[in-house]
């Protein structure tokens, strides 16, 4: 017990912390050197970064210089002044929305947001479909059926965003069949935000419905016989039978698969990677990771801030059931 | 389930469209990856033909360019020549190794747990909750200031004790509750016995308790496996494991055919996950379902 509940502090806690920490600096700006270059047509003056003494108050301060809010109010993240400029002077409701998300930190929380909202609803949903037609099959087909209907949950995010990015591709066998079929050679199913969000989204439904098939599956196998039995001499149709036995009994599943569901969609990543989708919608762990893997050095208070500012989200989106859990276990305490 | 009584069967129709449901799912599901497998024998100008679909089928450039139907050139420029088989070794140490550490702490910490007076169940909870919500990518970005000042970034262990701590508050989680599905009474009437704690752990419950830490193991598993957030930032271009790798695959090479080591690679990382998908399916959604059959 000791030595897992240090490691969960000192790999959890202290991160927390240091993200904290991190967001609060930024990088130091490079020391500029002027000098001058004489030649034969005269003296230039000329502005260098002195590399050098650059890299020598890098090694001293790593963290950089003391920013305090700063990061969190500029442009790449919350961007205070741009919102107030945006709301104080524009051209109507559209107007704002175009703009606001041209802020990378708005375009980031837009799509996390939609993803989220959308996946989780319709992977339950398709999900449960499913589970309910693999419970009518014959005892036989039902192992290769749930093999098969697994395989999109346990595959790498990475590859099953990459092998199904391959077939949309342009060149791929759907891109080439849309064309066809839409005779358009330009279309694209990354030419528009739009389409990006939609091909994103249904990629999610596609990676996350196994889960939610499966614990509706195992849900499924205890509803009591009885109920559905006395409920069909009361003259209760296949639909009612659904609607008023087989769903309330799998309720408490529902909340559970929906959390879950809220969890891993909120923290969408790969798909934008494998679908080399960044440039029409990128998510907040995606402009962390982007931080972090940037070309000219890493902006390490930039992505701290807005690690913090996703923790933040997590919060609020777990608060409704980190309350329930805690009533519900202070009921049941043993 | 037993047999459904007869009266409780469905009826035709009704059989028929879950069917029809059913196969347009599998479809969707499954054709993804055999169609990848398929293509990763022919060369680009077939899986990826601008003229027809068809051609990723029979491969006629395949044909004119290597004499065969098929060609292992994509997995030859991979393993051989871009030396995926490195990055193959490192995802083999970092899974074995977070799965062994993760199940030790995992079974002592949960058998702990379960067998504690106090009532730590809902701090447990919570914090596996927590945790589990944070995105990975989040952590890494406290991690990796850190790791460099401390000169450990760019390693397999650093990866391997970071994977280990995202995965400890889930894999106590679900221990915890399997110890706490084995009786008390074996452990007790073991120490009755005059067994120390210890010894009662190790001979009475170890030998019961191998179902639920084979469960937990596969999910540590697959998360080492398909984890790309942590291996890619945290391991340097030796080290990589075998997802961050071909990602380089994707970003740095622009040239003919290169696109091919990485479907090729893509299929050499999942095949094995399928395989063992297929042998432990019956654990695997045994562990999908136990948190959720406690409520």
């Amino acid at each position: 017990m000791a030595p897992s509940a240090l490691a969960m502090i000192l790999f959890i806690v202290v991160p927390i912390g240091s993200i904290l920490v991190q967001s609060l600096f930024v990088e130091h700006e490079r020391v500029l050197v002027t000098v001058e270059n004489c030649g034969p047509f005269g003296c230039t003056e000329e502005t260098r970064v002195d590399t050098a003494a650059t890299a020598e108050l890098r090694a001293e301060e790593p963290l950089g210089r003391f920013n305090g809010l700063g990061t969190y109010i500029d442009r790449g993240h919350l961007a205070v002044d741009e919102l107030a400029a945006i709301l104080s002077d524009n051209a109507g409701p559209g107007d704002i929305a175009a703009r606001v998300m041209n802020l990378p930190f708005y375009k980031a929380l837009a799509f996390t947001l939609a993803y989220t909202l959308l996946v989780t609803p319709l992977c339950m949903a398709l999900g449960f479909a499913v589970a309910l037609a693999v419970n009518a099959l014959p005892r036989l087909a039902k192992g290769p059926v749930i093999f098969l209907t697994l395989l999109p949950y346990i595959a790498t995010p990475l590859l099953g965003a990459l092998a199904v990015f391959w077939m949309i591709n342009t060149d791929g066998i759907i891109g080439a069949t849309l064309q066809a079929i839409f005779d358009d050679p330009t279309l694209s199913l990354q030419a528009s935000p739009m389409l990006t969000w939609i091909t994103l989204i249904v990629w999610g439904i596609w990676h996350m419905a196994p889960f939610a098939f499966v614990v509706f599956y195992a849900g499924l196998q205890t509803v009591p016989a009885d109920t559905l039995e006395s409920a069909m001499i009361d003259g209760a149709s296949r639909w009612e039978r659904i609607l008023y036995v087989t769903v309330p009994h799998l309720k408490p599943l529902a909340i559970f698969v929906g959390l879950i569901l809220l969890m891993d969609n909120f923290r969408v990543f790969e798909p934008i990677i494998g679908f080399s989708a960044e440039a029409n919608a990128t998510s907040l762990s995606w402009s962390i990771y982007n931080d972090l893997n940037g070309q000219g050095g890493q902006l390490f208070g930039s992505a701290a801030a807005t690690s913090v500012l996703t923790t933040i989200g997590v919060m609020i989106l777990l608060t409704p059931v980190l309350i329930r859990t805690w009533r519900g276990a202070g009921g049941r305490a043993a | 389930m037993s047999a459904t009584p007869p009266h409780l069967r469905p009826s035709m129709t009704a059989s028929a469209l879950a069917i029809g449901f059913l196969a347009v799912w599998l479809l969707v599901a499954a054709f993804p990856f055999f169609w990848t497998l398929w293509g990763s024998f022919k060369v680009e100008a077939d899986f990826f033909s601008r003229s027809s679909w068809w051609n990723a089928i029979t491969g006629p450039a395949t044909e004119r360019q290597t004499g065969s139907a098929f060609t292992l050139a994509g997995y030859e420029g991979a393993w051989i020549e871009r030396e995926f088989w490195r990055a193959a070794l490192n995802t083999v140490i970092v899974t074995v190794s977070v799965t062994t550490v993760s199940l030790l702490f995992g079974t002592l910490g949960g058998y702990a747990l379960s067998r504690s007076t106090r009532n730590y169940t809902v701090w447990i909870l919570i914090a596996a909750l927590v945790f589990r919500a944070m995105p990975h990518i989040t952590l890494v970005s406290g991690y990796l200031l850190p790791f460099f000042e401390l000169n450990v970034w760019g390693v397999l262990p650093t990866a391997i004790v970071v994977l280990v701590a995202i995965n400890q508050p889930f894999t106590l989680w679900m221990l915890h509750s399997f110890f706490l599905s084995i009786p008390k009474d074996i452990d007790e009437s073991a120490m009755v016995d005059g067994c120390t704690r210890f010894q009662a752990f190790r001979l009475a419950v170890i030998p019961v308790m191998w179902p639920g830490v084979i469960t937990t193991g596969l999910f540590s598993f697959l998360l080492a496996y398909n984890d790309f957030a942590v291996t890619a930032m945290l391991l340097n271009q030796e080290n990589q494991t075998m997802v961050p790798k071909i990602n380089s695959f994707l970003g740095t090479v622009q040239t003919q055919g290169s696109i091919m080591y990485a479907v090729a690679a893509t299929v050499s990382a999942t095949v094995p996950l399928f395989i063992l998908v297929m042998f432990f399916q019956r654990r695997i959604v045994a562990g999908l379902t136990a948190g959720a059959v406690k409520g």
